[in-house]
């Protein structure tokens, strides 16, 4: 009861932590309120790459293996949400350098490995919502989606990590690590990389 | 049987002579003997809004943009050519005409322009300069400032005849 009460409490401020220390960014004080929201999604979804490896993996107490796996679909749903806002939200605040960053033509190095990580986490939850239809074979199906999601994760640390923006670099740092930690940890329990059927 | 136009030896050594004579110069085109023109940087037209006014300052200043402006070739100084000059500053976004001002270089081919301190935005401190005057051909230019505490961020302009 009291291990469970601490995991909840540390992962709660795992995520409010690089929240807050964004809020307090001197940059804010500069930028228009839709530049600010497109920014805070990034932010978010930085979170609820967190959040996914450990539904996925079963990893946090009192929620059942039925609760975990529809927690991890709804996390899934806001992420492509948070994505879409932060995109739209920065081509409304700039759209050359939106357009620029699609079309890989952006000076900026991180832009590539966000846009690699849009289309990657689309076509994740793209095979998330088609997994019945596609009729594949439930461990061939999730190597192709855990592929996909680690895409989305590796490039979106590069991202944020070589950008300088409203996050606090101990606090990004920090929550990068622990997305890269939940990955690979997630990995391991499952190990994912079998494909054969269960004996 | 068909013989390969190449051998590998001679491809090797084709190459290697083409490699050495490009790495030694050899092929700049003629044009271009001595000083060769500023190509604009990826993004540098960004939110450029052509027609930018000639300022004796952007906003309130506190932060300069300097720079100068030499003919392609052989390197002379160009006076009074017109630069324009946009960022994201503490007093505006990129596309605000607030943040746009224009400025001449002196008899030394030197600019230099006094406008608000530039903010980190769209990932990185950066400013962006223009030519687009007509009489040369237009650069547009995208430098980035080492620090974002940085007070003062240079940009150089060598220009080729229109």
């Amino acid at each position: 009861m009291i291990r469970s009460i601490f995991i909840w409490a540390a992962l709660i401020a795992a995520l409010l932590v690089p929240i807050i220390a964004a809020a307090a960014s001197p940059l804010l004080a500069w930028r228009q309120p839709v530049y600010i929201a497109a920014g805070f999604a990034g932010v978010v979804g930085m979170c609820l790459l967190l959040m996914q490896p450990l539904l996925a993996g079963r990893w946090l107490p009192g929620l059942s293996p039925m609760a975990s796996r529809l927690w991890h679909r709804w996390c899934g749903m806001a992420l492509i949400g948070v994505v879409l806002v932060h995109v739209v939200g920065l081509w409304i605040t700039s759209p050359p350098d939106v357009v620029d960053a699609l079309l890989f033509m952006s000076p900026t190095p991180f832009s590539a490995w966000g846009v690699v990580a849009m289309w990657a986490v689309f076509a994740a939850a793209f095979l998330g919502l088609l997994r019945h239809r596609l009729a594949l074979r439930f461990r061939v199906w999730r190597l192709g989606h855990v592929t996909l999601a680690l895409v989305t994760i590796l490039g979106s640390v590069v991202h944020a990590m070589l950008i300088e923006g409203t996050m606090e670099i101990m606090t990004k740092t920090a929550l990068c690590m622990l997305v890269l930690l939940a990955s690979a940890g997630t990995l391991a329990k499952l190990r994912v990389w079998d494909v054969r059927r269960r004996a | 049987m068909t013989k390969a136009p190449f051998t590998r030896r001679s491809l090797m050594a084709t190459g290697g002579a083409f490699m050495a004579a490009g790495a030694s110069g050899l092929m700049v085109p003629a044009r271009a003997a001595g000083l060769a023109p500023t190509p604009s940087m990826r993004g540098g037209s960004n939110n450029y809004r052509p027609g930018a006014a000639m300022v004796d300052r952007i906003g309130g200043g506190g932060f300069w943009m300097a720079g100068t402006v030499r003919r392609a070739g052989d390197g002379a100084p160009l006076p009074g050519q017109r630069i324009q000059i946009w960022a994201h500053t503490t007093e505006g976004h990129e596309r605000d005409p607030q943040s746009h001002g224009a400025t001449l270089t002196d008899a030394n081919g030197e600019f230099r322009l006094e406008m608000p301190q530039i903010v980190p935005a769209f990932g990185q401190p950066h400013g962006h300069l223009a030519y687009d005057s007509g009489a040369f051909e237009t650069v547009f230019l995208r430098p980035i400032m080492s620090r974002s505490s940085d007070k003062t961020l240079t940009a150089h302009f060598v220009l080729q005849p229109a």
